[in-house]
């Protein structure tokens, strides 16, 4: 077996040396009668060649996203991603380190990281951000709980305008953690009434801009009440590059920011691993969930970085820390700030535009097909659009078609009566020849 | 010497070592400044068309300030990547016997394979009849994982070892809701070695957290737990192999006395490595345990993730699984996403765990590296690393002290710092002073039971002749140690890129992103 250096030779060498003659012997505490007598009927070891083609043939029955014309979004972005990252990524001292207990030989890691957070916090507006979370959503339920800590009270509001898989992961912490929950009908204007919702008892408010229909949202007022009534406000996003072009919502008066980062270095996956990227003011520091790396010196007085406020965390604090997450999404925080250094501010705010520009000129050329209307006043890359018919039906009709249209937003909230509604995402990677392949493709279908 | 051209071909004189260089640097090891600190604000190392002139639909939300980031061209963003890269330790570099963290080889075709358009090119809200082949593999990782334990039922999202405790306690409290019990059993028996993830779990999720005390021979004693159990008791959550390198002997015992306390038994799989193909927690009494594939089927830990951490579940609690999940049907794969839909299904799914369907990227790697080893290898492999840390142990019992005895371990081997007393060198002294001989130190001061922890596991990716020069340093750091050599262990590392780093005071006035220098003010006038 090609990954196991030990010999036979090696394997009797050694248990004589260890004063046993059976391997069992050392799996003695195993109580006999539970000790397994045969193999598990599971197929034999296999060389590369047969593991790429057994691999290789589950491959080839997906269509991957780079192979038509491609519009689907709803918190998965598909974006260009220089071939500089993975190369990167995948040097032997990223891609097989640990998580960075030993300082003196993870100084590559800690300092990306230190990269990373500086990175999110100025993306955010916010003062501070950690080394990540698993991904958008559970990140998002982990500020419901940090502001459960901060003010005290146990109840969240979560806008109409979340993402539906968001709020159920919410919901479903909430309901474990017996915390209560309240979700504001979907609203595909973005125009819902949240601000009679908030009041004496809420903990937080949880909005997400652009929201999952893809509107701009505007946070002050909703942030400007929380204050007033010792409430927090989490701002939510799923599509970081919006942040190139739009006003952060640290600048809104956001309290917790937490987003999904996969757009930035990481690729579609099928919906993971992700990056969930979680940042607050100062205050809020010592109540943060996550890893968190910070300067210091050595023992020469050489600048270098550590983990750091670690009294928070599960391994220090136990049954009190503020979360429980441990493993995090180190790689993926790689990708994203190699590609957002090869970006800079610079770069992000032109693929920005361009993204948005593309969503533009496919909404205008949507909303001239008879019968299909884009909902939006605004929005960044993506937007939803009514169509005469079922949604569902047509995604399914232009996949036989070879165009991934977008995605039907009955999928994620069946109940929501919005069966003729898609959400469509115009990135920078589709051609002026995909999107009039789309446009053509659903007047043709319609 | 000379050669041909004139070129010295022999040193000279030698200087000293620690000869100072104007730049700071040491040959390969650099010093590499902050992004912030070399890059410009108006440097892009993308280059894009100018979009076509189009309105704008931002509804007024134009970001006016400034992002403040710089940005590098692709030569500057490699090189300053590359050399931080060389700052880090891996598996690739040497042995890495960090316990309980399981450092084993990565094997690349793995890489290759998830790397394929057809898996890492995929959106996950792709119509269904697009994505067959992902939801083939999500089919057949959960077939491999469920016939390697022996339990009925996986739930595969959770993204982490700790989300998937998350994930099987949560199927534990909707069990126990079922029953009408909510309200009176809200306490889980957490044994004092631990990982910390355990208590900060079942915390979380409101659980009461009881401790159970950890016996002379570092395992669980039934007798204790069913002293504890009782009509208030919702689980045990118990790490089998543990985290002293110990198989729980008694662990059908506990199991029982779990059951009959009407409790569950939630199993830290963490350790899952030892035992591949040689027990299965299904026929251990388990109800719900969570697999790292970033441990056992060797995802590489990426300087801290991403994993995945599939949930066995046991057939009490598998009605209870998470969306999403996948149907094998007549029409091909299916994928169940939202409770109402799972109900259909006659489950009581308790909700989501996170948004999709959880790593695939994790899942292809894993399911790449359990297809390479086959039922025999993954065998072979456990059979290994237990090989390994017990050769490790007998090579090292005579100098390094063993807090429960030199009897045989699992995948790993304690020891304490008892040999160290009145030495003047800690476990840490010890792990740091293994830097500057190139290896990773093993975990020290986790599990918490023993005093000065240092939990070493080799994994059976080392070869024999790797494990004893492994062997040889530290006998000959122990031997140093008993010399009274304190300075070789007190001031190290001494060859690493930076001395030993102030934690202190990183965590008293904390900096925890890079801020501009402040332009010096002019005089007033
Ligand atoms: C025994 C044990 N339990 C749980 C965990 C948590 O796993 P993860 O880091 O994947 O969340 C770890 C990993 O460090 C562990 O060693």
């Amino acid at each position: 077996m090609r990954y196991l250096p030990l010999t036979p030779d090696d394997r009797a060498g050694m248990l004589a040396k260890i004063g046993v003659d059976h391997i069992d012997a050392l799996f003695a505490d195993i109580p006999s009668d539970r000790l397994l007598k045969h193999l598990p009927t599971l197929p034999l070891h296999k060389g590369e060649i047969e593991v790429e083609r057994v691999m290789g043939r589950m491959a080839s029955r997906n269509v991957s996203a780079s192979s038509v014309p491609f519009f689907v979004g709803a918190g998965a972005y598909k974006h260009h991603v220089p071939a500089t990252v993975d190369h990167l990524i995948q040097r032997s001292e990223f891609l097989t380190s640990y998580t960075p207990y030993q300082p003196e030989i993870a100084q590559g890691t800690l300092q990306y990281l230190f990269e990373f957070q500086t990175q999110v916090a100025a993306l955010t507006g916010m003062d501070v951000a950690n080394a990540s979370m698993y991904d958008g959503s559970t990140g998002c339920g982990e500020a419901v709980l940090m502001a459960h800590r901060i003010t005290k009270r146990n109840k969240a509001v979560l806008s109409g305008g979340l993402h539906p898989h968001y709020a159920d992961v919410v919901h479903t912490l909430s309901q474990m953690a017996e915390a209560e929950c309240v979700t504001l009908a979907p609203d595909v204007s973005g125009r819902e009434d949240i601000l009679s919702q908030i009041d004496g008892t809420v903990s937080c408010v949880v909005v997400q801009t652009p929201d999952f229909f893809g509107n701009l949202r505007d946070l002050r007022a909703i942030a400007d009440k929380c204050h007033a009534n010792g409430a927090l406000l989490i701002a939510v996003f799923t599509e970081v590059m919006s942040l190139g072009l739009i006003t952060p919502p640290g600048e809104m008066g956001a309290d917790i920011v937490v987003g999904e980062g996969q757009s930035i270095g990481n690729a579609l996956n099928f919906g993971g691993p992700y990056v969930g990227l979680f940042a607050t003011k100062s205050q809020y520091v010592r109540q943060m969930p996550g890893r968190l790396c910070g300067e210091t010196v050595d023992a020469d007085g050489t600048r270098g970085f550590v983990l750091t406020l670690s009294t928070r965390e599960q391994h220090i604090r136990r049954d009190k820390a503020t979360s429980n997450i441990c493993t995090n999404s180190g790689l993926c925080t790689l990708a994203f700030t190699i590609h957002m250094s090869l970006l800079g501010q610079t770069g992000l705010k032109r693929v920005a535009e361009i993204n948005h520009a593309n969503a533009v000129m496919l909404a205008d050329e949507l909303d001239t097909i008879k019968g299909v209307s884009v909902l939006n006043q605004s929005f960044f890359n993506e937007f939803a659009v009514r169509l005469p018919g079922n949604a569902s039906h047509s995604v399914e009709q232009l996949a036989a078609r070879h165009i991934m249209a977008g995605v039907p937003v009955s999928r994620l909230l069946p109940d929501a009566g919005l069966d003729d509604v898609l959400l469509v995402a115009n990135t920078e990677v589709n051609s002026d020849d995909d999107r009039k392949a789309f446009v053509e493709a659903l007047k043709e279908i319609l | 010497m000379l050669n041909r051209q004139g070129r010295p071909t022999t040193p000279g004189e030698a200087a000293p070592s620690d000869h100072k260089t104007f730049t700071g640097n040491k040959a390969l090891s650099q010093i590499e400044p902050l992004i912030f600190e070399t890059g410009r604000l108006e440097t892009t190392g993308v280059d894009y068309e100018a979009p076509k002139s189009f309105t704008s639909r931002l509804g007024g939300f134009e970001r006016k300030s400034e992002i403040g980031l710089p940005g590098l061209s692709e030569p500057e963003a490699m090189r300053h990547y590359v050399r931080l890269s060389q700052k880090n330790y891996g598996i690739d570099t040497g042995l890495f016997p960090l316990g309980s963290c399981t450092m084993k080889h990565n094997p690349r075709v793995n890489e290759k394979i998830a790397r394929m358009p057809g898996f890492s090119d995929v959106h996950p809200l792709q119509p269904v009849s697009t994505v067959q082949g992902a939801l083939e593999v999500m089919h057949t990782l959960s077939h491999w994982l469920l016939e390697l334990t022996g339990m009925d039922a996986v739930a595969l999202s959770p993204k982490a070892g700790a989300h998937g405790e998350l994930c099987g306690m949560m199927a534990i409290k909707a069990a126990i809701a079922a029953k009408g019990e909510a309200a009176t059993r809200n306490v889980v028996l957490v044994p004092d070695s631990a990982h910390g993830t355990n208590p900060a779990t079942a915390a979380l999720i409101h659980f009461v957290v009881k401790p159970v005390p950890v016996r002379e021979d570092g395992t669980v004693d039934p007798a204790v737990v069913a002293s504890l159990a009782g009509p208030d008791t919702a689980a045990i959550m118990l790490t089998n192999p543990n985290t002293c390198g110990l198989f729980e002997k008694d662990v059908v015992a506990i199991a029982d006395a779990i059951h009959a306390a009407g409790g569950y038994f939630y199993a830290d799989g963490a350790n899952f490595n030892a035992i591949v193909g040689k027990a299965r927690p299904g026929d251990l009494g388990v109800d719900a345990m969570h697999i790292n594939l970033h441990k056992t089927f060797s995802t590489p830990h990426g300087g801290g993730g991403p994993g995945a951490g599939p949930v066995v579940l046991s057939e009490l609690l598998a009605p209870f699984a998470p969306v999403p999940f996948v149907r094998h049907t007549d029409d091909g794969m299916q994928l169940v996403e939202s409770v109402d839909e799972a109900a259909n299904h006659g489950a009581h799914a308790f909700g989501r765990m996170t948004a999709f369907h959880g790593q695939m990227g994790m899942y292809v790697r894993a399911l790449s590296y359990m297809l390479s080893h086959g039922a025999d290898g993954l065998r072979q492999a456990s059979e290994d690393a237990v090989l390994n840390a017990n050769y490790v142990r007998a090579c090292l019992a005579d100098l390094m002290s063993l807090p429960y005895g030199n009897r045989p371990c699992m995948h790993e081997v304690l020891f304490d710092d008892a040999w160290l007393k009145d030495t003047g060198v800690t476990t840490l002294d010890f792990a740091k002073a293994m830097i500057d001989e190139g290896y990773h130190p093993m975990t020290v001061y986790f599990p918490l039971v023993v005093h000065g922890a240092m939990l070493i596991e080799p994994t059976e990716s080392e070869s024999r002749a790797s494990l004893d020069l492994f062997i040889a340093t530290l006998r000959d750091l122990a031997m140093a140690v008993k010399r009274g050599e304190t300075e070789r262990f007190t001031g190290a590392p001494y060859h690493a890129p930076v001395r030993r780093m102030d934690e202190t005071r990183a965590a008293r006035s904390p900096v925890l992103k890079y801020t501009p220098p402040q332009p010096i003010l002019q005089a007033a006038e």
